[in-house]
């Protein structure tokens, strides 16, 4: 592997850390369009991460020192899964050193420092709080993997840039195993993400929130970078849904041309898909918690329809 | 290794079709909403017929495009429509059932799948054409009805998954063979119509006698008193 091809990582991770808050800033006036508001500017959230991070912090006095500790271990993690999912060029030197399960656990990770965090003060809303992200999340993890698992069948492999280049060359063509994965990776985005159906990310109302609760105690930079890691997951699922079911643009040949020409194909995809998941919240009202455990089981379900539909449908013997 | 890219467009269109019935099986299976699950085995019918129209297209057989006609008028557009003027008749248009177990009813669906696959897979050891995947599905078909029968306690569900038995059976026959003789299309379409009406005929029956198309309450001969709700 060449040192372009480093190169091109490292212009990788500075995109996702660059350009998450400008997804974020994007979806959110998309859905304000939809909604008849005018809509703060899509630059706004990089105002907001420039506030806080000139802010102070101030810690609880209850708080032990895995707190502060927490914003830096959630963001780098879930930054370095961000890395293995490539947006640019599919050959990859870090696809190949963690797969598609890898990054799984380091989103993991992720999480549970999240949720750690959100209970060490030791206030109500916090332990609410990972209680849930925990509940959403242990239902989530086997969609995703048998998600994973129907790609993995298809290119023999777990490795992203594998699977990428499996899909480039299969070229157009309709598989019932693809439909299905599709739909069970979007459903698990969105629960992984805190998008509509399963919690509000606009809201601080106390009785629904999931991903805030357990930021509520955060001030200053240590809430800057929480959230920007949140803005980074959610660019890390549109990149990857992107990634294996709309791969076409991305460059197998690493030079600038095919890079520039990749970057703006991923762009706009990407913008797309934000546009479409302004609109599915637009219609979509948010679930009780409740019915959240019914919506990642079918997510599970559409996983296993997908894994048998490949075994049943595609492999001819 | 994988067929599928080498499949025509059309082709890959019929596996697509073909899991999409299944995964409407399963909904029949979830939905605990009478009219959605009604609307469910509409497009169910709607599908078969699709799959049946390209089977007969690209094996260019003529009758075949009969079938998909009947099976297009009658399982996609009549009897559902026969099923939702009865629910109305019934006022069970908001009628909610909550599955018991959905989770153990669920991993049943999967592992009866699986089964049929397992037991279909001597049959596409033979050379049957494109289609003989399907053959796996249309079983699976047929047992998720069965399934549905058993699990499900209103009448109309159960009639449902009945009706998605003879979707299985049909699509098991399109799949394997090129379609029964006409003949005996017609006969099957003709049973299956008078079997809506006399299902008709037994829920106004059921329903005027206890009140309810719940029927695990036949299984008593006396009506209890806090029964009689």
């Amino acid at each position: 592997m060449s040192s372009f091809a480093w190169l091109t990582i490292c212009l990788q991770a500075l995109i996702y850390v660059s350009l998450a808050p400008l997804l974020t800033g994007w979806i959110r006036k998309a859905k304000a369009r939809l909604q008849n508001r005018r809509g703060p500017s899509v630059f706004q959230p990089y105002r907001d991460l420039r506030k806080l991070l000139a802010k102070d912090v101030h810690v609880a006095h209850t708080a032990s020192p895995l707190f502060r500790v927490a914003p830096y271990i959630v963001f780098v993690s879930t930054w370095l899964a961000a890395i293995t999912v490539p947006i640019l060029v599919v050959e990859l030197p870090t696809a190949a050193v963690a797969d598609l399960i890898v990054l799984v656990g380091l989103l993991a990770l992720g999480r549970f420092f999240l949720a750690l965090a959100g209970m060490d003060v030791g206030t109500a809303f916090g332990g609410m709080g990972a209680s849930r992200e925990m509940l959403i999340s242990a239902l989530a993890e086997p969609a995703m993997l048998m998600a994973v698992f129907t790609l993995a069948m298809q290119a023999h492999s777990t490795n992203l840039s594998t699977i990428v280049t499996h899909q480039i060359e299969l070229g157009l063509s309709l598989k019932p195993s693809l439909m299905f994965a599709l739909a069970a990776l979007s459903l698990v985005a969105i629960a992984e993400t805190g998008r509509i159906p399963v919690d509000n990310p606009a809201t601080h109302l106390e009785l629904t929130m999931v991903h805030e609760a357990m930021l509520l105690e955060y001030t200053g930079r240590h809430l800057a970078l929480m959230e920007w890691a949140a803005q980074v997951k959610l660019m890390l699922y549109g990149a990857l849904i992107v990634a294996i079911f709309f791969p076409w643009g991305m460059t197998e040949i690493v030079d600038v041309d095919g890079v520039m020409i990749a970057l703006l194909a991923t762009l706009g995809k990407l913008a797309l898909l934000g546009a479409v998941l302004a609109g599915a919240e637009t219609v979509l009202a948010k679930a009780r918690l409740f019915r959240v455990p019914a919506l990642l089981n079918f997510a599970l379900l559409l996983g296993l329809l997908g894994l048998l539909s490949h075994v049943i449908l595609e492999i001819g013997t | 290794m994988n067929v599928a890219s080498e499949l025509s467009l059309l082709q890959q269109t019929v596996l697509i079709a073909a899991a999409l019935v299944l995964f409407l099986s399963f909904v029949l299976l979830a939905q605990p909403r009478l009219l959605a699950a009604i609307r469910a085995f509409a497009w169910q019918g709607g599908l078969l017929a699709l799959i049946t129209g390209l089977v007969a297209t690209v094996n260019a057989e003529a009758h075949l495009f009969v079938s998909a006609l009947l099976t297009l008028a009658l399982k996609a557009i009549l009897i559902p429509w026969m099923l939702h003027r009865l629910t109305r008749r019934l006022e069970l248009e908001r009628h909610l059932e909550a599955v018991k177990h959905a989770a153990f009813v669920q991993i049943v669906a999967v592992a009866l799948v699986l089964f049929s696959y397992w037991l279909v897979l001597p049959i596409i050891q033979q050379d049957l054409g494109f289609t003989r995947n399907i053959v796996a599905v249309s079983l699976a078909v047929v047992l998720l009805g069965l399934w549905v029968m058993i699990t499900r306690q209103q009448a109309v569900f159960q009639v449902l998954g009945f009706m998605s038995i003879e979707n299985g059976l049909f699509l098991a026959a399109v799949s394997a063979t090129e379609g029964m003789p006409l003949v005996v299309e017609l006969g099957i379409a003709f049973d299956v119509l008078v079997a809506m009406v006399l299902f008709g005929v037994f829920f106004l029956r059921i329903h005027n006698s206890i009140d309810s198309l719940d029927v695990d309450r036949l299984n008593r001969l006396h009506e209890r008193l806090e029964d009689s709700r």
